[in-house]
């Protein structure tokens, strides 16, 4: 089948350095390929150089004619002098037919929200209504950067399995990246694992359990797949008190209770912003969390 | 009609008025207000420069203030001083460059406080077809590149990702921009221009919910503040320019105040 891009040897160099040096890959149709890799490791440089947004200046980039992408970028805010509806959002870069916006809306839950100003929507919202607005495009590549950020464990989950569920339905490509593998696992078919070159590829299995990737993550990396396959079994009360899967409510959460990594230290107990899809404690745990990694 | 001052200034104004809203939205959004300011005192260095080329003044505020917007897009580029300080920089070296000028001229006379603040009383006929003239043509190119522009406001990236080419989208800004500073010089004068792009923008933010009717709020709302400062100004007495620039403020903070139809907006904050 015919590739949708193809990268041989890219290199991209700024400031005298290579922020990403020697990438090959490429993405067929219907195929989802998930860049992993530490902070720096430029994931999200390899993306751009793909879609044509940042200039290469090595190897080369090899796009299909007529190639429509529909891009998720990893950073957006907009500021509350730009009026936005959400509506208006999905004709950003394109006209559409009303049918078909309902429709991209209706597909990640957002139907009740086609007059709401982009800025009131929640972080987890505001995520869904940018996958909706690339959906919309029909795009034959669909390029996700950390879309799932803001949105909780639980969340996310979901996240990654409506990005499958748009791969199956219309047969685009996908290139998502991703700090954690272990989140995308199921929602993936190739796995490359960057650190400012390609260290090792292949499917997510093989990717989780190969030397090179357990030397880029640490040890804890393989410990995640434990953490993320509990169930939440308890829940943080506004008042600070705990209550149990078993209806029990204590002044606090114990070790071998689920989704501990959410409230790490120094941001849980009293207080605590109870599990909620769009709870962003989870995310910043997230980073904390691949930090140590990295230093590790 | 044509005849009466009051009648060329009203339409003048009204003119200017209409294209600086739709393109100061623009600027407010993308947070370009310090840019416009430098672009505007850069005037006085064009009319320097065309008088002393003996040219028309609206080309040479026209040509300085392209040059400035692309000195400043290759002073980026290398990164050595924040674009803050860049353009403070060429904001003032134009406006004093502008002033040294004009001193060093001996020959030839000029209003100086008409330049700097505004002389739309002495608006003719001529002046009247560049800024409908002017006007017209910045308002198509605002129409024709309003997609990529509006992309790039909310995301470069998805811009440039899907097609939209935001660079020249932004190249040719610089270049409507240049224009409309060019035509609004004589209504309100070189330190004013800025405040008729982004006042009556910020006026009409809250009476929109999309970027499309803030645009038309904020062309309608210079409309009406054209208007109102002329004739505030016939009535008492003051100085044109900023007699505009005065009613479009409370136009603005009337738009603050919570008035019964913008009472959905301000639940929804």
């Amino acid at each position: 089948m015919e590739q949708l891009i193809t990268l041989q040897g890219v290199g991209v160099r700024r400031g005298g350095r290579w922020l990403v040096r020697d990438v090959d890959l490429s993405v067929a149709p219907g195929e989802i390929v998930t860049l992993v890799g530490p902070n720096g490791a430029g994931k999200t440089t390899t993306a751009k150089a793909a879609i044509g947004v940042l200039r290469v200046d090595a190897g080369r980039v090899l796009r299909r004619p007529d190639l429509t992408v529909g891009y998720v970028p990893q950073k957006l805010a907009i500021d509350w002098t730009l009026p936005l509806t959400v509506r208006r959002l999905m004709t950003l870069s394109g006209r559409q037919p009303a049918s078909a916006i309902a429709t991209a809306l209706a597909e990640v839950g957002l139907s009740g929200h086609l007059e709401a100003q982009v800025q009131h929507l929640s972080g987890g919202e505001f995520q869904r209504a940018l996958l909706a607005r690339a959906l919309v495009r029909r795009p034959d590549l669909l390029v996700l950067d950390e879309p799932a950020q803001g949105v909780d464990v639980a969340g996310e989950a979901e996240f990654y399995a409506l990005i499958r569920a748009a791969r199956d339905r219309t047969g685009c490509g996908v290139l998502l990246i991703s700090h954690d593998l272990n989140m995308v696992m199921a929602a993936t078919d190739t796995v490359i694992c960057l650190n400012g070159h390609v260290c090792c590829r292949g499917t997510p299995e093989a990717v989780a359990g190969s030397a090179d990737y357990l030397r880029l993550f640490g040890p804890r990396a393989a410990e995640g797949l434990a953490l993320y396959r509990h169930r939440h079994d308890h829940e943080h009360l506004p008042d600070g008190r705990v209550r149990h899967g078993d209806g029990s409510v204590t002044g606090h959460c114990h070790a071998g209770d689920g989704h501990h990594h959410e409230h790490g230290a120094g941001q849980g107990g009293p207080g605590a912003p109870p599990a909620h899809p769009e709870a962003r404690a989870g995310a910043r745990s997230e980073d904390a969390r691949q930090a140590e990694a990295t230093d590790a | 009609m044509l005849d009466d001052f009051f009648v060329r200034a009203l339409l003048a104004g009204i003119g200017v008025a209409a294209t600086a809203g739709p393109l100061g939205c623009l600027v407010v959004w993308r947070r370009m207000a310090y840019l416009g300011d430098t672009m505007s005192h850069s005037a006085l260095l064009g009319i320097a420069l065309a008088l002393f080329f003996d040219t028309d003044t609206m080309f040479g505020v026209f040509f300085v203030a392209t040059m400035v917007s692309v000195l400043l897009l290759l002073l980026q580029r290398r990164q050595a001083l924040s674009t803050d300080a860049l353009l403070g920089i060429l904001s003032h070296a134009t406006l004093a460059l502008g002033l040294v000028l004009v001193g060093f001229m001996s020959w030839v006379r000029i209003d100086l406080m008409g330049f700097l603040f505004g002389d739309i009383l002495a608006v003719s006929k001529a002046d009247l077809v560049a800024i409908y003239g002017g006007g017209a043509v910045v308002l198509a190119g605002l129409a024709l590149l309003w997609r990529p522009l509006l992309a790039s406001t909310v995301s470069p990236e998805i811009a440039a990702a899907e097609g939209l080419r935001p660079e020249r989208a932004r190249v040719l800004f610089m270049l409507l921009m240049a224009l409309v500073i060019a035509i609004a010089m004589k209504i309100v004068g070189i330190l004013l221009i800025t405040s008729l792009l982004i006042i009556p923008a910020a006026a009409a933010r809250r009476l929109a919910t999309t970027p499309e009717q803030m645009a038309v709020a904020a062309a309608l709302i210079g409309a009406v503040a054209a208007t109102g400062g002329l004739y505030g100004s016939l009535h008492y007495d003051t100085p044109s320019g900023p007699s505009i620039v005065v009613a479009a403020l409370g136009l603005f903070l009337l738009s603050l105040l919570p008035l019964p139809g913008l009472r959905r907006a301000e639940a929804m904050r």
